[in-house]
């Protein structure tokens, strides 16, 4: 590198950095350094470690005449359960667009936030949605369904 | 050995001293005296710390009315209203769930003064998004963010962010259906990247859109969590936010000189002008400025004369105590005659239908109703990189302080605006009419409705316009006024279809008469 002729110094515009700065500015990133690290760890902060949601699982009595194609919603949960020929399965009722619950009707289901239609498998039928509704594990013992909301299962996992 | 006997007596100079100390607690908060005569007016004002955000003197164009309109002023109200009323609301505020929605049912019926205050709130809320979006439309159809004032449009950009910001985390608080279903649609459009990390088949690995709604959430659903954060944003973080990047914004003005001004300001002005002025320096000045000797290249003032400025107390201050006097009463009338809404308790399992946000959010969520990652997040990122950008492709300097200044002028800004307004217009009419991608092909894999719908073609068609003005008018600044006056009209006409033409299911109805009855 060739040196540039030097600039006349002016009382203002002294060297850019005379020696005994250096260990200042040193020890100055040496403490942004340190600081950095220590926030760095601290990010975490906003995600614990265990979430304060309620069990994803719940256990619900089937009534007795459901008929196939029909679902059955049990209250304050966003899962429709159908019976048919093959077994039980259950559906998501949170809409894989913004997570509106979506509401069944006879051709599947209906979201009321920005329209999407989903076939009675949670296929997209229409709209912004862009994943089919996901099949929810369900398991039946003692004449009760037991619903995992956390677990999904294959589409058309029906349990007998 | 006695004292000596004192001179004077000390009992008569305590008492002379306990009856002058009112006056002089006065004199030594306001050591230039009386503001009376314009020197000591001038000394009061660059003596008082909170005065002194402001210029001595402010030049005459700047307290022009066509100038700036008072938005900037406007928007500062608006922001100390909010503040003065939210810090009253939090004396009976409860941030947490079903607590939440009973205060703030006992502010509005129980609590004196409370609804007015309520409603106040959310009145200055609401004009101050409107007043900061005018503000940046006046700072940028007058050039004002060319040199040096490049760094102070970013800086506005992120206090109208942070405003958004605000209003979106208030919106939560009340907990009521209205609040609870906009914010899952809002979390979920921070979640909404997992559209294309899905389409990608890597969201096991990695997944941003997660891990912002969970951030955001505090829990994997609305809750306690995500209320109390909302809370602390609302009132801690973002106003600490707005205040740190107003201060940064204000004294950036002073430094460069105030509001912008045509390079022949002063000819037009002395054309208009029939009052006579003065000169600054009617005598010569009590202090020399020292620190002139350690300031670079030319200050603000260099090569022109003084004589067009006036002394900002009291001129400027008038003016500004008027709009701040216009800002209250009108969010005060508007209190009076609307109430702030407060529909039933949240229920996180019947949402609300129509789910909408506040109303400056219904252009993002009829975006959002064709693709909740291009929508929510993608098209608001080009926006802001493109706005961000303007004040560095711009480098020209014809038409600075000019309404409409610049290549092609006030008939381009006219013919962008027809254009800005139709092409969203017939955009939305197609969609509506004909549907759109996955209407005709159900099976269509989602990264192409993603890249290809009404949000993301409007964007592109508003850029191919700007190439093109660009191209025509043989300057950058022409392309920066179609494109912004694009992005004016279409923000106008989604916003206009998402609030009033969208019904539940968000279908389209022409009145919200034709709504069907449940």
């Amino acid at each position: 590198m060739t040196t540039k002729p030097k600039a006349a110094v002016s009382r203002l515009d002294p060297e850019p950095m005379p020696r005994r700065d250096w260990l200042g500015l040193g020890s100055l990133w040496a403490m942004g350094g340190a600081l950095m690290f220590g926030l760095l760890g601290m990010l975490k902060l906003p995600k614990a470690a265990v979430l304060a949601s309620p069990s994803k699982k719940f256990r619900v009595a089937l009534p007795e005449t459901l008929p196939a194609g029909e679902a059955f919603v049990p209250p304050g949960r966003a899962v429709a359960i159908f019976r048919d020929g093959e077994g039980i399965f259950a559906v998501s009722t949170i809409c894989t667009h913004l997570g509106c619950v979506v509401k069944p009707n006879a051709e599947g289901f209906e979201c009321p936030c920005h329209g999407s239609r989903f076939h009675p498998n949670g296929e997209v039928r229409k709209g912004p949605a862009p994943r089919p509704l996901p099949w929810l594990k369900v398991s039946v013992s003692g004449g009760t369904v037991m619903v995992d909301e956390g677990t999904t299962v294959p589409q058309g996992t029906k349990v007998a | 050995m006695t004292p000596a006997v004192p001179e004077k007596d000390a009992l008569r100079e305590f008492a002379d001293n306990l009856k002058a100390a009112p006056r002089r607690v006065l004199e030594t908060a306001f050591r230039s005296g009386p503001p009376t005569t314009d020197r000591t007016r001038s000394t009061f004002v660059f003596g008082n710390v909170f005065l002194h955000l402001h210029a001595v003197r402010t030049h005459r164009w700047s307290l022009k009315w066509s100038t700036t309109m008072g938005l900037g002023i406007m928007s500062v109200s608006a922001f100390l209203i909010t503040l003065v009323t939210g810090v009253l609301l939090m004396f009976y505020y409860k941030p947490y769930p079903e607590a939440a929605y009973q205060s703030i049912k006992d502010i509005h019926f129980v609590v004196p003064t409370g609804r007015l205050i309520r409603n106040i709130h959310r009145w200055a809320a609401n004009l101050m998004v409107v007043a900061v979006i005018l503000h940046m439309a006046r700072a940028f159809y007058t050039a004002a963010y060319r040199r040096p004032r490049e760094y102070n449009w970013l800086i506005g950009m992120g206090l109208l962010v942070v405003t958004l910001g605000l209003s979106f985390t208030g919106y939560l608080l009340p907990w009521d259906q209205l609040a609870y279903w906009a914010i899952t649609i809002g979390a979920n459009i921070a979640q909404s990247p997992r559209e294309v990390t899905d389409a990608l088949g890597i969201t096991n690995y990695f997944d941003p859109g997660g891990l912002q709604r969970l951030i955001l959430l505090g829990s994997d659903q609305v809750g306690a969590e995500a209320l109390i954060r909302f809370y602390l944003l609302h009132v801690m973080l973002l106003p600490l936010a707005l205040a740190a990047l107003m201060g940064v914004h204000f004294w950036r003005i002073r430094k460069d000189g105030g509001m912008v001004r045509p390079a022949d300001a002063d000819e037009q002005l002395a054309r208009q002008r029939h009052e006579e002025t003065y000169p600054v320096f009617t005598e010569a000045p009590a202090k020399t400025y020292h620190l002139a000797a350690i300031v670079r290249g030319r200050t603000a003032n260099v090569g022109r004369g003084p004589e067009n400025t006036v002394p900002s107390m009291p001129h400027l201050f008038y003016a500004e105590l008027g709009v701040m006097m216009v800002t209250l009463l009108a969010c005060v009338a508007m209190s009076l005659v609307s109430d702030a809404p407060l529909k039933e308790l949240a229920n996180p399992s019947v949402p609300e239908n129509p789910a909408k946000a506040p109303w400056y959010f219904l252009g993002l969520q009829e975006m959002v109703a064709f693709s909740a990652f291009m929508g929510g997040i993608g098209i608001p990122s080009v926006v802001l990189i493109g706005l961000g950008l303007i004040p560095y492709l711009d480098r020209e300097t014809e038409g600075t302080g000019k309404w409409f200044g610049g290549p092609g002028g006030w008939p381009l800004v006219r013919l962008s605006a027809v254009f800005g307004l139709c092409v969203p217009i017939l955009l939305e009419s197609f969609a509506i009419r004909f549907g759109w991608l996955r209407e005709w092909f159900p099976n269509i894999p989602q990264p192409i409705v993603t890249a290809i719908n009404p949000g993301t073609l409007l964007t592109l068609v508003y850029a191919m316009y700007s190439l093109w003005c660009i191209k025509r008018y043989g300057s950058v600044r022409a392309g920066a006024l179609g494109l912004f006056t694009c992005f004016l009209g279409g923000f106008l006409v989604l916003t206009i279809i998402g609030t009033y033409f969208r019904g539940p299911n968000w279908v389209f109805y022409w009145s919200p008469a034709d709504w069907p009855k449940h």
